[in-house]
Formats: C-alpha cells, sequence, structure tokens
C-alpha cells in the first residue's frame, strides 16, 4: 500500500475543462461500450494521478457510481490515487532481471531513498515502483527513471545514477 | 533503385539502447552527403539478437553490426557507405568466416536452427509501411478467403493444419472457430490478447512492434470465418512503441480499403479498434480480458457460458493470442500440409521463445515444435555465461515449472513440457545458473501471483499468500519438514479450487521445484543452508584462515564492525554482528572470504 502523502488537490479549471472535453470525445468514439478504462488513462495523462476529486468528475461524466470508479481505479496497476515523483524510477522486477540480481538493485533504491515501492520521497522528487517485465531482457537487469534506460545495472552504480537528477 | 539498404532494429530491446539516435544519425549524415537517392535507411522490428542489440544490417553485402553506438555512425557512413569498406570490429563475430568473409546471417548458430513463420517479416519490413507488408505478400491471404473460400473452407483449413494457441494453453485453434461459427448470433467478436504479461516473455510485442499487419490480416480472416464484423487488440499500455506501430498500420490498412466497409468489393465488413491494457495480469485470463474490455474490473467469469457462445459483451466471440494471427495468413496461403510438416504430432508449426536469464544470446528465437531444450539453450543460446553451470529453465512463467537438467533433452512440444511439470505458457524461456536458488524462485512467482490474484476467489486470493508466507518461512530457515508436506497438499487445493486459469496454475512453480529439487528445499529446512547462498537470512560469510594475509582490507570496509584481527594475521567475522551485505567479499584480493 502506498505511503499516503498530503498533498492538496491543486487540480486547475483548465486541467478539468480538458478532461471533460476528452471524456466527451471518448463517448463518441467508444459509444456506450467499455469506457471506463480509458477514461481513467486519459484523466491521468491529465492530473498525473487520480485523486478523489477527479474521480467524482468521471462518475459524474460516465454516469458511474463513484465506487465504481474507484473500483476499477484501484484494480489496475497503471492507475495511481497518490501523485508521483517528478522522477519516477521503476525496477523491471520481471523474471529474467530478477534472476541477475534486480531485487538487489530494488533493495539499494529502497534504502537510498528511504522509501518503499509505490512511494514518493517526501520532497515529491523520486518515486519508486517495481514493474513487469518492461521487455528489454537483453539489457537485464533493468531500471528507468522517466524515460531514461538504465540496462545491467549494479547496486553499486545507483548513487552515481540518482546522483545525475538531483 | 537503391544500391544500399540499411536496417536499423527499431524493437523496444535496441531502442531502450538508443537505436532511435542511431537511426536518426544515420539518416541525418546520408542527407548531408546528398546519398539519400542511393541508400535508403530503414527502422524495422526485432531481429531477436536483443543481447547484441543495438543491431544494424547493411545490405547487399548482409554485414551485421552488433553493439553499435551513436559515435560509430561517422564511421560506418565513411568507411562502408562510401568507400565500400566493412567495419570490420563492429561485425558480429559469428558472422565472420575463417577467411575473413561474410556468412549469411542464416548459417550462425543462432539462427541456423531457426524456422520463422510467426516473426518472418520482423526486422525485414518496415512496419510502418503498409507497401513493404504488401510487397512481401501481405494481404493476399484475406484476398483469397474472401474471393475463393468460403467462411467453412477457411475454419476447414485452420482444423487441419493443427494450429493450436500459442498463448499458453494450446487449445485448437480451428474448433474455437468452428464453435463460435457455430453460434447464433448477429452481432460477433474477433479478439486479440496482446495483454502480454508473462515476465520474460516478449514475442507479441516484438510480432505487434515488427510485424503489425499479419495480425490486422488475421483477425479479418478470423472475422470473414465467424462471420463477425468487428475486432478488438487488448494491447498492454506499457508497450507504448507496440501501440503507435499497431495504430498506424489499422489507419493504413484503412486507407487502403483493407479495414471497412466492402473489402476487395466482395460486401464484407471489418473493422479494428484497440483497447488498452491498464497492467493486470488477470487479464491475460480470456473471460476477464473480455471483462476489462467492457471497462470493468477484469475478473474472470465462469465458464461455461464459453466466450465462443456468450463472450464480449454478452455476443459470440473468439479470443486468439498474437503469435497465433501471426501464423494464420502463412497457413492460407501455403496451405494446411505446409504447416503441419513442421514439428511434432500433436504439435505442428513453429513457436517463439524468449530466451533470457543467464544465457548468453538473450533474444528472440522461432524454432519448429520438437526442438529439444538443449538445442535451445546451447547451440541456440550459447549456454550459460562465465563457464557457469546450467541448473534449470523455466518456461510459462508464473503458471509454469522449472525444467531441471537432467530433462534438457525433452523435445518441446505442448505435451510434453506438461508431462514435466511445466507448460508452454506464451513461451518465456528463463535461464538459471548454479548460482540461482529454486526456493527463492518459487517465492519469487508466489508473490507475483499473490499481488496479481484478483481476489474472486477465495482458493486463490487467501491459498497463494498462505503458500507465499510458508516459502518465506523455508528461505527464512524457519519451516519445518512437515511444513514441506503442508505446502504440497496446498498446492493441490488451490488447483483445484480457483475459478480461472490464473489459480488453477499458480502453484506449478512450487509444485515443479519441490518435484526437481526437493533437495535444495530440504537443506534450508534440515541443515538451514542455502546451496545458492542466495537466501540472505541464511547466509555466512566465513573467512578462510589459510587464504587470508591479514591486509585488514575487509574488516576497514565492513560497516558494523564484524570483523576483527591483527595485521597479518588471518580474520574472523562475528556472526552475530554480521549483516551479510557482501561487502568484505567484495573487497578482499585474496578470495579468502566465502559464503558458507
Amino acid at each position: 500500500m502506498a505511503k499516503k502523502i498530503d498533498v492538496p488537490f491543486n487540480g486547475t479549471k483548465e486541467q478539468e475543462a480538458k478532461l471533460r472535453a476528452a471524456l466527451a470525445e471518448l463517448k463518441e468514439t467508444h459509444g456506450d461500450n467499455g469506457l471506463m478504462i480509458a477514461a481513467l488513462q486519459k484523466a491521468q495523462e491529465i492530473y498525473g494521478y487520480l485523486p478523489e476529486q477527479v474521480q467524482h468528475i468521471i462518475a459524474e461524466e460516465l454516469d458511474a457510481s463513484p465506487a465504481e470508479v474507484y473500483g476499477v481505479a484501484t484494480f489496475y496497476a497503471q492507475f495511481s490515487l497518490f501523485p508521483k515523483g517528478q522522477y519516477k524510477i521503476g525496477v523491471c522486477l520481471g523474471t529474467a532481471c530478477y534472476v541477475k540480481g534486480s531485487g538487489d538493485v530494488y533493495k539499494k533504491l529502497c534504502d537510498t531513498l528511504h522509501i518503499e515501492g509505490g512511494q514518493c520521497t517526501d520532497d515529491l522528487k523520486f518515486s519508486l515502483d517495481a514493474t513487469r517485465c518492461i521487455g528489454c531482457c537483453g539489457l537485464a537487469p533493468v531500471m528507468t527513471i522517466n524515460d531514461d534506460v538504465y540496462g545491467k545495472v549494479t547496486p553499486d552504480q545507483i548513487e552515481g545514477i540518482l546522483a545525475k537528477y538531483n | 533503385m537503391f544500391r544500399s539498404h540499411i536496417l536499423v532494429c527499431g524493437g523496444t530491446g535496441c531502442t531502450s539502447n538508443n537505436s532511435i539516435k542511431i537511426y536518426e544519425a544515420l539518416v541525418h549524415r546520408i542527407y548531408k552527403e546528398g546519398l539519400e537517392k542511393e541508400v535508403h535507411v530503414t527502422q524495422t522490428g526485432c531481429f531477436g539478437l536483443c543481447a547484441l542489440g543495438p543491431i544494424m544490417i547493411v545490405y547487399p553485402e548482409g554485414a551485421f553490426y552488433s553493439q553499435v553506438k551513436v559515435e560509430d555512425v561517422d564511421e560506418i557512413v565513411d568507411e562502408h557507405i562510401i568507400k565500400g569498406r566493412i567495419v570490420t570490429r563492429l561485425l558480429y563475430k559469428e558472422t565472420v568466416a575463417d577467411d575473413g568473409s561474410i556468412k549469411a546471417l542464416n548459417d550462425t548458430n543462432f539462427y541456423k536452427k531457426q524456422h520463422r513463420v510467426a516473426l518472418r517479416n520482423c526486422g525485414v519490413i518496415n512496419p510502418e509501411k503498409i507497401e513493404e507488408y504488401i510487397a512481401y505478400d501481405g494481404y493476399e491471404a484475406l484476398g483469397k478467403v474472401l474471393t475463393e473460400m468460403t467462411p467453412q473452407d477457411v475454419i476447414d483449413v485452420i482444423l487441419k493444419s493443427g494450429l493450436r494457441g500459442r498463448g499458453g494453453a494450446g487449445f485448437p485453434t480451428g474448433r474455437k472457430w468452428q464453435f463460435a461459427k457455430n453460434s447464433v448470433g448477429e452481432k460477433k467478436y474477433v479478439c486479440c490478447n496482446a495483454d502480454e504479461g508473462d515476465p520474460g516473455a516478449f514475442m507479441d510485442r516484438s510480432i505487434l512492434e515488427g510485424d503489425p499487419h499479419a495480425v490486422i490480416e488475421a483477425m479479418a480472416i478470423a472475422g470473414y470465418a465467424i462471420g463477425a464484423d468487428q475486432g478488438y487488440i487488448y494491447v498492454r499500455a506499457e508497450y507504448p512503441i507496440a501501440v503507435q506501430r499497431l495504430t498506424i498500420a489499422i489507419k493504413q490498412a484503412r486507407e487502403y480499403g483493407l479495414l471497412g466497409k466492402n473489402i476487395f468489393g466482395t460486401g464484407f465488413n471489418f473493422d479494428l479498434d484497440i483497447r488498452l491494457g491498464a497492467g493486470a495480469f488477470v487479464c491475460g485470463e480470456e473471460t476477464a480480458l473480455m471483462t476489462s474490455i467492457e471497462g470493468h474490473r477484469g475478473e474472470p467469469r465462469p465458464r461455461p457460458p464459453f466466450p465462443a457462445v456468450k463472450g464480449l459483451f454478452g455476443k459470440p466471440t473468439i479470443l486468439n493470442n498474437v503469435e497465433t494471427y501471426a501464423n494464420v495468413p502463412q497457413i492460407i496461403l501455403k496451405g494446411a500440409d505446409w504447416f503441419a510438416s513442421m514439428g511434432t504430432e500433436k504439435s505442428r508449426g513453429t513457436k517463439v521463445f524468449a530466451l533470457g536469464g543467464k544465457i548468453h544470446n538473450t533474444g528472440l528465437v522461432e524454432i519448429p515444435m520438437g526442438t529439444t531444450m538443449r538445442e535451445i539453450i546451447y547451440d541456440i543460446g550459447g549456454g550459460c555465461p562465465n563457464g557457469k553451470k546450467f541448473k534449470a529453465a523455466q518456461t510459462g512463467g508464473p503458471s509454469g515449472g522449472c525444467i531441471p537438467a537432467h530433462l534438457i533433452d525433452t523435445p518441446i512440444d505442448y505435451d510434453n513440457l506438461l508431462a514435466i511439470g511445466s507448460m508452454m505458457g506464451s513461451g518465456g524461456l528463463i535461464v538459471m545458473d548454479e548460482d540461482n536458488c529454486m526456493v527463492d524462485i518459487a517465492k519469487f512467482f508466489l508473490e507475483f501471483t499473490v499481488d496479481e490474484s484478483c481476489g474472486k476467489c477465495t482458493a486463490c486470493r487467501v491459498g497463494t499468500k498462505r503458500l507465499y508466507e510458508m516459502l518465506c518461512k523455508v528461505t527464512d530457515g524457519t519451516a519445518t519438514m512437515e511444513d514441506l508436506d503442508k505446502m504440497e497438499e496446498l498446492c493441490y487445493y488451490i488447483k483445484e479450487n480457483s475459478l480461472c486459469g490464473l489459480g488453477q496454475t499458480a502453484p506449478n512453480p512450487v509444485l515443479s521445484t519441490l518435484h526437481y529439487f526437493r533437495d535444495e528445499y530440504e537443506a534450508h529446512v534440515r541443515d538451514k543452508r542455502c546451496p545458492a547462498g542466495v537466501c540472505k537470512k541464511l547466509l555466512r560469510y566465513q573467512i578462510v584462515a589459510d587464504k587470508c594475509k591479514g591486509c585488514t582490507l575487509c574488516a576497514r570496509n565492513c560497516p558494523v564492525g564484524a570483523i576483527t584481527g591483527s595485521v597479518k594475521e588471518p580474520h574472523v567475522i562475528d556472526p552475530e554482528k554480521c549483516i551479510k551485505c557482501g561487502v568484505c567479499m567484495e573487497k578482499c584480493r585474496f578470495g579468502a572470504i566465502i559464503k558458507a
């Protein structure tokens, strides 16, 4: 369970307008069938995460109960109810990476950043997630920071890599 | 006409390694030299040999450059393209013959035993250009089906070919199609399962990235066979390149009239949409996937009714995996007999495997069914690196099992793998060497299933959690021999009482390791020892007195001051203080510190 971070909701009017417009467009293209996941994906794209207020907007627009929205949002790994860090770190814990030692890399990151998987540092700079196989097994073990990919990572490289983002 | 073609791999493995920058640098240089009318640079799908990425091939010479860096681009253009001298230092060693000439790629060990059907266009064509797919007989099968065959003819060919589902369970594809065709209904759906969730498997992604039109064409053929006019491709949102190429491919197919209304003027209508998965392993299960397309939590539904009767939105539906579809156009064009001539009696055709873990040639290979594990791991994969001993191969992901070294000569097909306690799965093949602890591996998979169990069935939700806790006891050294028996009992209970494939197969990694590596479990339980030296709680670092020179380096680096001893005298580690960080072993220059 991710650590709950006390960040007040600071969504803007523009974001809300953008979301409502996106939802209207989705209703157009998808018809009535199977909108929810696509709607949540759009919302997360706009806000970066899915705070309660945003879930209410979706419920209202899709004529669903907030419980339904919450149910779907908490089912899938892609959705986060909490904000992510400015730099999102992912460590692949797929089998190929795991047998090559990505578990140690992950542990080293937890120790260095003093957070656990799914959490974010207090300054909202780094968040850490264990990811499923990202499919570049030739580079195992792999970690990503936003769009940067680091291959064949060893625990003693971690501090050097993080330093680039500080 | 171009005098030279440069193919740069644009698969995920190579792009994570900067292949896009290499491609851009190449294009830039070629334009700068004014060679754009002579030299053609293309970004293709995956070549398969991901371990050597980024990969580039230059034709007509067939020079296979591996581990190319952006800095190498100028040298390749200056030497190879302008002066015609191949840059030997960048060539993949295997492709250079003794006399220095270049061998055909298909003669190298990695490619020699492969037979590419599903992957035939990957690394060959530009996946973002429908014209290139068409040039390689693309959409000819759809044309043949629509103009020369009845829906039943199509199903008969697929049935006769013996094609079985490549997603894991191996259900005969033709029979699935027949059921859906026989179901009465005005609206039917064709779905494609591209929610590749098995950790370490990436063949579906590579096909979508390298040859998206093959899947689109096959889905249209399936639509014609069962009488559907709408299809959905459910693909992981974690595969951005695949999603992008699919989107482009669908758009192009529509522009060419190969999707949409009145295809080939035959009155047949078929269109496709993409649905993005949001990261839930259970959605690889067919009923869960359909629930997810409908926008809900991806929980599985009881079967019957089977999807062929009542599937997506309650309508008859077929769902096949990406690799299964990729075979279909070839079967239609070359015939059922051609396909059935490959493979074993009950498993026809080829299978793509993603080789990963402790193996030299990490990557994607496609081999005829019936090839032995030994051929894949040693002949194609090049064996374990650093001279380590092969211990086991894991197939089938979290639903599969570990195949021990003594069964390495088993010919791989659906039935043989099941018989030895594993399964084909989607085709991940992870190699483990003597440094991997099998209990730890079983625990790793259980942790995965605990996390991914959707929670609908108690047996799976609670059972996997309890099983995981028992495994933790084993790796912590607090389990008893009785616990091992209890674990086995619980495994069978979970298998028998779960609704869907996830729960029914979740205990497989435990059962197969218990079966083949019981001695390792017993070592953890009885001797409180992890033979591979992986399980931290059971680890003891020791100093071999004979080898220790008393240099004090270890003592100075130990973060908790657990090492004592005088200068030039053998040192000792206090096990009470030791936190098993391993720094001492890393620092010791004399190899005097061992894991016991």
